[in-house]
């Protein structure tokens, strides 16, 4: 432990050949210079994610014609139909997240206890790095065909009695997209909640046994609060991805399911009213501003996890 | 410094992660029952389409109008985003790693956001405020990839960089002579292959599968090419998205049992995407 300390306390000094003229001035600029090597990627990262958001706030208070300053595009983004797509993408979003990600948990669980060579754990991995990206249009038809009105499933289940399009499914509405966001939420929540698990040590397990602890007790009292602030830091995480995706609902819906990213994707192509093209701005500057409430919440939780798993 | 690297080796030597895990082994019966689920979960959708798209599809994929322009801008695409984003990241990684550890949940939380700010609003601000000799060039969607694949690549060269002991292995570079350009290609990337291996499949997965950028920027990469060829043709669109996604979990798979063979014969410990084992006594924090 004394080794830990001790390395810790030199976060990569390299002492440099001291005591020449100059080492003055050098000594003023070491702290500056220490930061020279995150120079490229700060300015990347500024150029390339923070102007671009950045350029649809202002854009969301300008009026689409004159360019002035206005309330009226965020008066228009928070009424009717683009309120209602909100709360559509809200609900949709809060959805895919706790459904995938208890389910997620559970087939990360059952890849963890796998033996750590196996098959099938290395074929688990990679398929959840596949599908997590996995979405749009090929995961729409993924789904017409299998769950379509002449899908193939919808014809197995027809076979043993149940007719699933006699009542008020569909595949095109909000419960088919749910459906279909689950095929790259579950793979996302396995990746991201693995690191976790690997982090739940054996010898607490075993330390639990010792003392007599049943598997519930274990998991109510030790694996339980640990694993808690990454498990939520992670469906705040999958509540992200579901509230970005665009491609997938557009596919299945064809934009008849009022959700915010698609009613942007209008305003890019041009469907809307003339004057009224900063209205997406505002949308965009809408959504930001849910997913940097979101993101509050998620450093918050990362940091209670980072504690617990020090 | 080289004491305290060595003491950090022997407790390593003495419990080395992963082994001793479960001493039962009993596979429990709940296991099996999940996995079986979410494996129907997954394949019978597969099945479906591969069974609407049928065998003949497959072949005549290839010679399609528009097939090939479609897949060589997606993947020249794909190769600058991932020289860019390896450039970019590996060295700014490293050095968070070794010279501003503080640094690194903030690294952490800005490499995330690129998941969760939607691509969709992304692309309005680029268009709006990219100069015009590069808004009507492709190369702006790579510049853009480049962000969106921040938070995988960033995970897998830290996952990399965990499992190695960085500090002892630049300390022994360092006192053998070498100077920085050559501990970092000659001493951390050889160490670092796999983690970079798996960067670039995400990246490639990643670029070969964006719709939302591309379409709205109106450009014909492969996946708005296969939506677009959906009014043509049904089957072979089907046909053409589980050819891609297939491939790359090939690729996927022959990249993870290249790493853990190789963590296998190091001994060392394995990272494959965002798994990291733990280590007890890691020197970096």
């Amino acid at each position: 432990m004394a080794g830990n300390t001790a390395v810790a306390a030199s976060p990569g000094t390299i002492p440099g050949p001291g005591g020449r003229p100059g080492a003055i001035a050098l000594s003023v600029l070491r702290p500056v210079l220490r930061f020279a090597g995150v120079v490229p990627f700060t300015v990347y990262v500024l150029a390339g994610l923070l102007a671009p958001t950045v350029a649809v706030a202002v854009g969301a208070f300008q009026d689409s014609v004159t360019g002035k300053f206005t309330l009226s595009n965020a008066r228009i983004a928070t009424h009717g139909i683009y309120l209602e797509g909100f709360r559509q993408s809200i609900e949709l979003s809060l959805l895919s997240a706790i459904i995938p990600g208890v389910l997620g948990l559970l087939v990360a669980y059952a890849i963890h206890t796998a033996r750590r060579a196996s098959v099938l754990r290395r074929i688990a991995i990679t398929a959840s790095g596949v599908f997590a990206n996995f979405g749009g249009v090929p995961l729409a038809f993924l789904f017409i065909a299998s769950l379509g009105t002449t899908g193939i499933v919808t014809g197995w289940l027809k076979d043993l009695g149940f007719n699933i399009y006699a009542g008020h499914f569909s595949l095109f509405t909000f419960t088919g997209v749910l459906l279909a966001y689950m095929y790259f939420q579950i793979p996302l929540m396995v990746l991201v909640i693995l690191p976790a698990l690997e982090g739940l040590r054996p010898a607490w397990r075993e330390a639990a046994e010792n003392m007599g602890a049943r598997t519930w007790q274990y998991w109510r009292y030790v694996g339980g609060p640990v694993l808690a602030p990454a498990f939520l830091g992670c469906l705040l995480l999958l509540f992200g991805s579901a509230f970005a995706a665009y491609a997938t609902a557009n596919a299945m819906t064809a934009g008849a399911l009022a959700l915010t990213p698609i009613q942007i994707g209008t305003f890019l192509n041009g469907n809307v009213l003339a004057g009224q093209q900063n209205v997406g701005k505002a949308l965009g500057l809408g959504m930001v501003i849910i997913i940097a409430v979101v993101m509050i919440v998620y450093t918050m939780l990362q940091r209670r996890a980072a504690r617990w798993l020090q | 410094m080289a004491a305290v690297a060595g003491t950090e080796r022997a407790d390593q030597a003495a419990v080395p992660p992963g082994t001793a895990r479960r001493r039962r082994s009993r596979p429990p019966a709940w296991r099996w029952i999940i996995l079986v689920i979410a494996g129907a979960y997954f394949l019978i959708p597969l099945y479906a389409a591969l069974r609407f798209a049928g065998f003949k599809a497959f072949p005549s994929v290839l010679h399609q109008s528009g097939f090939t322009g479609a897949l060589a801008l997606s993947v020249r695409l794909a190769v600058i985003t991932t020289v860019i984003t390896l450039v970019l990241m590996v060295p700014t990684t490293v050095y968070v790693h070794l010279r501003l550890p503080r640094l690194r949940r903030l690294l952490e939380a800005v490499t995330i956001l690129p998941i969760v700010i939607p691509p969709v609003v992304l692309i309005v601000g680029v268009l709006q405020i990219s100069p015009g000799s590069l808004k009507s060039s492709a190369n702006l969607l790579a510049l853009e990839y480049v962000v969106l694949a921040m938070p995988f690549a960033y995970r897998s060269i830290d996952a990399g960089l965990r499992a190695l002991d960085l500090r002892t292995l630049v300390d022994a570079s360092n006192s053998l002579g070498a100077g920085w350009p050559s501990t970092l290609w000659r001493v951390i990337l050889p160490n670092l292959r796999t983690a970079m291996l798996s960067a670039t499949v995400l990246t490639i997965a990643l670029v070969l599968g964006e719709y939302t950028m591309a379409s709205l920027d109106l450009y014909q990469t492969f996946p708005v090419w296969i939506v677009n060829f959906e009014q043509t043709s049904g089957p072979v669109s089907v046909a053409s998205s589980l050819l891609a996604l297939f491939v790359t979990w090939l690729f996927l798979m022959v990249i993870a049992t290249l790493g853990s063979r190789r963590a296998a014969r190091t001994g060392g410990s394995q990272a494959t995407l965002f798994s990291v084992v733990r280590r007890d006594t890691g020197g970096t924090r």
